[in-house]
């Protein structure tokens, strides 16, 4: 079995040409331990061949996750060839990885896509010419439009075959050249010839990664001086420089632009969409269609029907009454209708809307906005830690947090995509917009300012967030450079797109599936069985199930918050199954006549009354704040964990949540009561935690002085 | 003073003489084509101020004005 990889930039069509080389058949999943995606698939007509996607990179440096996986994939598994693709549109910055990857000593081969918009340029290649000098083949191919790929895979097949690796020692200045040829003597013998190069190059970069492996000779420390000294740069910048300057010679007699200074039709079109004055606007329109469709609109519609109409009255209606025909017991129906067919559906529930957001996002992505989103929002958001990106999870987090977690996968840097994770189920989401309104109708009169208040709150929960966990171990000192590029405009094909919203919304159903099910499961069983006369039974009304037992014995920890009753604990841990829950579990437990959750609805707070009398204006606010921000629905706690890819962060992620959620809701009730005349240890401790947040809020941001630590910190603990 | 790259207008070509910092910033920067003598065209500051966009080796880049402030630009270029 034959292995190749593919490698290349972000946007050079890396994707489309995976897709064209190894037709449906993909195995898509993570780099082990590391949340970079990992694909694999059998090239097309070619059983015997196995493509391995690396991530898109634009240089092998120890910088980046991405560039660290790949750099390890490539030396450690030693694949039989590397298909190296390079966008012919941008062919200069293109063939600087080109440089990197010829070092290690596989097989490479060249493949220039966007071959059809060079032509359409009126640019020209010589790929022939390109090929004698880079001592490798170099195939022209369209990936979008499917040419050159048979070409492409037979001579990729019959390089993997060969051993052949090229000549690089005149890449660099002579100068140059000499001290590397001086290195690799020193190197030790263990290391392969065919990588000899590449070591030598690390060395005199002062590559740690490198230094690590091997141990650096004092020879080679003189050797690095000697030439920082006579060039006045670093050993790190001296290669880059060689490495470009390589490249203007190469293409200088292969590449021909037709002419300079042409403005593209991708240069006119930002010339709207970015420009001082049109970008906020356009973007506000964007962003409002993509909210419209995904979540009020379609979206809204899709959801309706698979919650209510497929899984609540065709599939549970259907199955319950066929079940009590055949004399099934009612705690077998109950666990099949309301526990597994409730669980399924809460699942599949939000996948028809996640389908739907995920082809907008795709669309976004492909045809080159999402950059230009961070190009626009960067200013704003990087201030808390977060990417300019991170405005599309936060958006459609106020319609649903589960599509909005997964928004969060455009988001390039690790760590800003973490801290978005864990900040976008603070937006307050569509399903506790019942709560929200139960609180003002029942106990605020209807109170204008309650609902704009719970946007407040959680906007200031992401921001706060933001300040506060931007300075902590877990992300201090991750120096993002923001170097972005802003690839060209181009029309997206549909099957990419497609294809892309297939991939997202399927590992969303397998990765987070199992966690919704099981709790939903086990949540049902605590609410409809208690101990009745000493054994463990069914039970009719929830105030005898074991769940009310289990909200008796946590009800004190809310009791400094205002709520310590146990059908406030009830509620909120119900809350965890589906955010409308609490109003619903209120109703029951309150004994309000009627469907509370219809009755907010249609604003009949006047039959809530059973439901006010057991709260004061304060305690029910401080219980609207923590169930604003506490952890949120399975589903999306599920989706949480899909897209952290870990254990450890998953829980992290939820119990800040809840911790920052009681931390609120304390300082709202002890502050609150203080002002109604009550002081007491709670305040004392309530001025404390303000105190405390205070402190980490303005606390001194640590900086580290290098980040080559922080991958490996990262690839090290998420290897143990 | 040393002219650098967050100084630059808009619309004005320079030529990168010099790369300031350290570390991973820098090396992204220098990955990205902004090398020692490579033109560098400044297009555009985004609407809200920052960051930049410029053209470099043909294509474009979004740069932040806290790291444009490492580059040491010549501004008497063509």
């Amino acid at each position: 079995m034959l292995k190749i990889a593919l490698a290349g930039n972000p946007n050079s069509g890396k994707t489309t040409l995976f897709n064209a080389l190894t037709g449906s058949k993909q195995y898509v999943g993570n780099w082990p331990g590391v949340t970079v995606e990992k694909k694999e698939g059998r090239i097309k007509g070619q059983k015997e061949v196995r493509l391995i996607d690396l991530p898109g990179i634009y240089s092998l440096s120890p910088y980046t996750l991405e560039e660290v996986v790949s750099r390890n994939y490539l030396l450690d598994e030693k694949p039989d060839a590397i298909i190296n693709i390079v966008d012919g549109s941008n062919l200069e910055r293109n063939l600087y990885l080109t440089t990197q990857i010829e070092e290690l000593g596989i097989p490479m081969i060249v493949a220039i896509n966007m071959m059809d918009v060079v032509n359409k340029n009126g640019d020209k290649i010589d790929c022939s010419k390109l090929s004698k000098s880079l001592g490798c083949p170099v195939i022209p191919i369209s990936a979008m439009k499917g040419e050159g790929i048979s070409d492409l895979i037979e001579q990729a097949v019959s390089v993997a075959n060969t051993d052949k690796t090229t000549d690089l020692s005149k890449r660099f200045s002579t100068q140059v050249e000499n001290v590397l040829s001086e290195i690799q003597k020193q190197i030790p013998n263990e290391i392969e010839e065919k990588q000899r190069r590449w070591y030598a190059v690390k060395l005199f970069e002062r590559d740690e990664k490198v230094i690590q492996q091997i141990k650096k000779s004092t020879k080679i420390e003189a050797l690095v001086n000697e030439m920082e000294m006579a060039m006045e740069d670093d050993s790190e910048s001296i290669i880059t420089n060689e490495r470009y300057q390589y490249i203007t010679s190469l293409i200088q007699n292969c590449y021909q632009k037709k002419s300079k200074s042409k403005i593209s039709t991708s240069d006119k079109i930002d010339r709207v969409v970015t420009n001082r004055f049109l970008a906020l606007p356009i973007f506000a329109v964007i962003m409002f269609f993509v909210y419209y469709i995904s979540i009020t609109t379609i979206g809204d519609l899709v959801t309706v029907f698979t919650n209510d109409t497929l899984f609540g009255a065709w599939i549970s209606e259907t199955l319950a009454a066929w079940m009590e025909t055949i004399g099934v017991s009612t705690w077998l129906i109950g666990l099949t209708v309301d526990g597994i067919v409730g669980g399924v559906g809460a699942v599949l529930g939000f996948v028809p809307q996640m389908f739907i957001l995920f082809a907008m996002l795709a669309i976004l992505e492909e045809c080159g906005y999402m950059a230009r989103v961070a190009f626009i929002m960067d200013r704003i958001f990087r201030k808390f830690g977060l990417s300019g990106k991170s405005f599309i999870p936060m958006l459609i987090g106020t319609g649903c947090g589960i599509p909005g977690i997964m928004a969060s996968r455009t988001i390039e840097n690790e760590s800003d995509r973490r801290m978005t994770i864990m900040t976008t189920t603070f937006m307050p989401c569509g399903a506790k917009m019942p709560i929200v309104a139960l609180i003002a109708g029942a106990l605020f009169g209807g109170a204008w300012w309650v609902a704009p208040s719970a946007y407040f709150i959680g906007v200031a929960a992401v921001i706060i967030s933001g300040l506060i966990l931007k300075k902590t171990k877990m992300f201090a000192g991750k120096p993002a450079p923001f170097v972005m590029e802003l690839p060209t405009y181009h029309v997206p094909t549909l099957g990419s797109v497609l294809r892309s919203m297939w991939e997202r919304g399927s590992s969303f159903i397998k990765k987070a599936g199992t966690i919704i099910l099981l709790s939903s499961v086990l949540i049902w069983f605590l609410s409809s069985f208690g101990m009745v006369d000493g054994s463990l039974q069914m039970v009719e009304n929830m105030d005898e199930s074991i769940l009310a037992v289990i909200g008796g014995w946590i009800a004190p920890i809310f009791a400094p918050l205002g709520f310590g009753a146990w059908q406030s604990a009830v509620a909120t841990i119900m809350g965890l199954v589906a955010k409308e829950e609490v109003v619903g579990v209120f109703g029951v437990l309150y004994g309000v006549s009627g469907d509370a959750l219809e009755l907010v609805e249609e604003g009949s707070y006047g039959e809530l009354g059973a439901i006010s009398q057991h709260f004061t204006m304060l305690s029910a606010y401080s219980f609207l704040v923590f169930n604003l921000l506490c952890a949120p629905c399975f589903a999306a706690i599920g989706a949480i964990k899909r897209e952290m890819n870990n254990a450890k962060w998953t829980w992290f992620a939820v119990a800040y949540q809840c911790v920052f959620a009681y931390v609120m809701a304390f300082m709202v009730f002890q502050f609150g009561s203080m002002f109604y005349g009550t002081f007491g240890v709670g305040t004392i401790i309530a001025f404390l935690l303000l105190a405390a947040l205070v402190y980490l809020l303005l606390r001194p941001y640590k900086k580290r002085s290098s980040s080559r630590a922080e991958v490996n910190d990262d690839l090290c603990y998420q290897k143990g | 003073m040393m002219n650098t790259l967050k100084g630059v207008k808009c619309g004005q070509t320079v030529m990168v003489k010099k790369l300031h910092g350290e570390g991973a910033v820098k090396r992204r920067i220098m990955d990205m084509g902004i090398t020692k003598g490579s033109e560098v065209y400044i297009r555009k500051v985004a609407p809200l101020g920052d960051p930049i966009e410029v053209n470099v080796r043909g294509y474009e880049l979004s740069i932040r004005k806290a790291d444009a402030a490492m580059i040491e630009v010549e501004l008497e270029f063509c």
